[in-house]
């Protein structure tokens, strides 16, 4: 008898990627993070994250059941919302918020778009800012950094950017940590959301993330090179008023937005051009926010701005096609 | 040794350890040739023969019919049992001719060599169109078309595609190990067609002994020899112009266009029988390998050898089969069953088990990326993709999807394991149905 023979069109091979494999990968490399966290806020963060990540495995799992779809808890993408979101709320975050949040992440971040792939904005960020305008009282009460071990109660601190912002705002000019504590601010020894902390961990996860070639450079090259230019340029302008550009780098949600949340595949453009203009517009942004907007920190606005621009610079940078003198537009 | 490529393309595992190392083996005769009237680009040729008549080795026993055509001949002696259509290689029934080898394998004796000094271009092009030559990478574009490119386009050099970039095939490999004064006599005869000084090779870097060889042969001859980077498609003729001459064959337009002629180191080496020897193309060699085959071959073997005589030849099959490939992973296509005969574009034949090939679900779009970093024609993919599965060929059209050379890489990377070269060709089939339409 003859064989039964599979017959199917060509390519017959695959690279053996996965979408699950580039969700697991950028969870992994937010661990050092998560760990950082832990380690400096204690159980409290634990408790955060914890909340964060069943909330959205919970969100996710009751859309699907109630739209009648297989549920897609699986590929780990709702999963890595919840790390996400947990690592923008501060680690004094009531239960119901945290709840909330991934509540909002989920659903009005994701499934209601069709669920992942669909979603125009990132999910954790669409949470956190309807949290920090809907809360911001919780969302903004900040502790010190109060590591494992140190028999301290935790006691309420500001956050560099919120210290810069009222000291801007009261004196005219920058308080003395604005030109400081550059080294604290690395490891992460400072006020801040879980995941705002330390600059190392998430350069340590970012390096991951290249290595396993889930991130190109685009986004965060064009994104920290816009803040460092644009930064730079109204530090020389005025540095009694305007901090250093490694300042800005350091302290508040960047580091954590470029590599993680301004890297989000789904939300971002798929050209490289296109990368490189959402990147720059980031930047300019994430500055104009810090150093003239309502808001101490810019971080999640400029990257969901632009992620709502997305559609249109995919549109307007399409690549010249082999053999085509110039594309048409 | 400088590399050089293309911008885009993937990295598959290149699985050509089964075969590479293994001499090319001449493939005895089966007892019928099965060899069908349409092994081309082109227009089918039309027999002449009929049911009954007596054939010798390299008789023309079918003719072209147009310009691109080129005519077909008996790979073996033997009589002609039957013309009628049989399985071919594209899943169709099309019409071959049967032949019943008598195994006496006898020339037609009035195929003469030539020598090449006294005979001008339009004559030598006319023996290698009477010779059936084709290219044997895969595409089967008859040779003497490309080498016959009108007086507005002068051709300044030659390029010998040897890069084999498919994973698996190692035939061209070993052409070049083993008959590369055969391949530089071929091109030196291609220059004198085309009036062309100039000529390169190239080769992936994978095949260092192959480039040694070629280098080694080539170093009398003017014939230059460029080690390429290892990465499909490297061979497309439009990326191998690319990475050598940093040339863009423009979009629509042929290499002739901007001063190129490509052709496959095979059929330099076919092209050499046909002029010194007279002999047509009645053979060549195919790599059967993959990971059932029990053990991997470079074949000698004559055009119209059923597949399922192939694989005797082989020991058989490991295990229960899956799946069969003619040609290789990325371009080549799944065969309904072992009936079918290797033909003149066959490079490879390769059988896989169900284990040995991926089984994955599709998943939605995530908008990675990798489709639009992996098109060697720097298309996006995964938009032209979902434009096509709306039905909207206008904005397929717009986004340049008839421009695609249907590689796969895009579908290869998809991590989500979209099919997408698959939408692809249909945004390109109603493109073109479009068109017609107006």
């Amino acid at each position: 008898m003859a064989p039964q023979l599979y017959m199917s069109s060509s390519p017959h091979i695959h690279s053996g990627e996965s979408t699950s494999a580039i969700m697991r990968s950028v969870i992994y490399a937010l661990l050092p993070t998560c760990a950082v966290s832990v380690y400096y806020f204690g159980l409290d963060a634990l408790l955060v994250l914890l909340l964060c990540v069943a909330g959205c495995l919970a969100a996710e799992a009751l859309c699907c059941l109630l739209a009648q779809q297989p549920v897609s808890i699986g590929d780990g993408s709702a999963a890595l919302t919840g790390i996400l979101l947990a690592l923008n709320l501060p680690a004094s975050s009531p239960w119901w918020l945290a709840l909330f949040g991934a509540l909002i992440a989920v659903t009005i971040g994701k499934q209601v778009f069709g669920g992942l792939g669909h979603n125009l904005f990132n999910p954790a960020l669409v949470a956190r800012v309807v949290l920090l305008i809907s809360f911001p009282v919780q969302m903004t009460s900040w502790t010190a950094p109060n590591p494992i071990g140190s028999g301290v109660d935790a006691i309420a601190a500001a956050t560099p950017l919120g210290e810069m912002q009222t000291a801007v705002m009261l004196n005219g000019q920058l308080p003395p940590s604005a030109h400081s504590g550059f080294g604290d601010y690395f490891i992460g020894n400072m006020a801040g959301s879980l995941g705002e902390v330390s600059a190392l961990a998430i350069l340590l996860g970012a390096a991951y993330l290249f290595k396993k070639k889930v991130i190109t450079w685009e986004i965060p090259v064009s994104y920290l090179g816009s803040v460092i230019a644009f930064g730079g340029i109204m530090w020389l302008i005025d540095s009694q008023l305007y901090p250093d550009p490694l300042f800005h780098l350091l302290t508040g949600g960047l580091l954590l937005g470029v590599f993680f949340m301004a890297t989000d595949m789904v939300t971002t453009p798929i050209t490289r051009n296109g990368m490189l203009i959402f990147g720059v517009g980031c930047g300019v942004i994430t500055v104009l926010i810090r150093l003239f907007g309502g808001y101490p920190e810019g971080v999640s606005f400029a990257i969901l701005l632009m992620n709502g621009a997305t559609p249109l610079i995919d549109r307007y940078t399409r690549p010249k096609v082999f053999g085509r003198i110039l594309h048409k537009t | 040794m400088d590399k050089k490529t293309f911008v885009g393309g993937v990295h598959p595992p290149d699985c050509k350890h089964y075969s590479a190392a293994k001499p090319i083996e001449v493939c005895p005769l089966p007892e019928q040739l099965i060899i069908p009237l349409s092994q081309h680009i082109g227009a089918p040729a039309k027999e002449i023969v009929t049911v009954g008549d007596q054939v010798f080795k390299g008789q023309t026993i079918a003719n072209a019919t147009a310009f691109v055509s080129v005519p077909i001949h008996a790979a073996t002696s033997g009589r002609v049992m039957a013309i009628e259509p049989r399985p071919h290689p594209s899943g169709k029934l099309l019409p071959a001719i049967v032949i019943e080898v008598d195994g006496e394998d006898r020339w037609d004796p009035s195929l003469k060599g030539l020598d090449v000094a006294h005979w001008n271009s339009d004559e030598l092009r006319q023996r290698i169109k009477a010779a059936g030559i084709v290219g044997m990478g895969g595409a089967t574009f008859p040779t003497h078309v490309k080498l016959s490119p009108p007086d507005d386009k002068p051709i300044d050099t030659l390029i010998i595609n040897g890069v084999e970039c498919e994973s698996y095939l190692t035939a061209d490999h070993r052409m070049m190990l083993e008959h590369s004064e055969k391949i530089i006599d071929g091109i030196n005869i291609l220059r004198r067609v085309l009036g062309v000084k100039r000529a390169i090779i190239g080769i992936e870097s994978n095949k260092p002994d192959a480039i040694a060889c070629m280098t080694k042969a080539a170093a009398a001859h003017d014939i230059e020899v460029q080690a390429l980077e290892v990465k499909y498609p490297q061979g497309a003729e439009k990326q191998l112009i690319d990475a050598v001459l940093k040339r863009e064959v423009p979009s629509g337009g042929l290499p002739m266009d901007i001063g190129v002629v490509v052709q496959n180191v095979s059929t330099a080496a076919a092209v050499s029988d046909a002029i010194r020897l007279g002999h047509p193309l009645v053979e060549r060699v195919i790599t059967i390998s993959g990971p059932a085959v029990v053990e991997a071959k470079n074949l000698l073997v004559r055009i119209g050898t059923p597949m399922e005589f192939l694989l005797q030849q082989c020991d058989g099959i490991k295990y229960e089969l899956d799946k069969i490939i003619m040609g290789g992973p990325m371009m080549g296509q799944s065969q309904l069953s072992l009936a079918a005969p290797a033909i003149r574009g066959t490079s490879g034949l390769l059988l896989f088990g169900h284990q040995d090939l991926p089984h994955i679900e599709v998943g939605t779009c995530i908008r990675c990326g990798r489709c639009v970093t992996a098109c060697p024609l720097h298309l996006l993919p995964a938009t032209i993709a979902s434009y096509a599965i709306l039905g909207r060929f206008d904005e397929a059209e717009d986004y340049c999807a008839h421009d695609c050379m249907e590689c796969g890489c895009c579908t290869f990377q998809c991590p989500a394991n979209r099919p997408l070269v698959q939408n692809l060709r249909y945004a390109k089939a109603g493109i073109l149905a479009k068109q017609r339409r107006t």
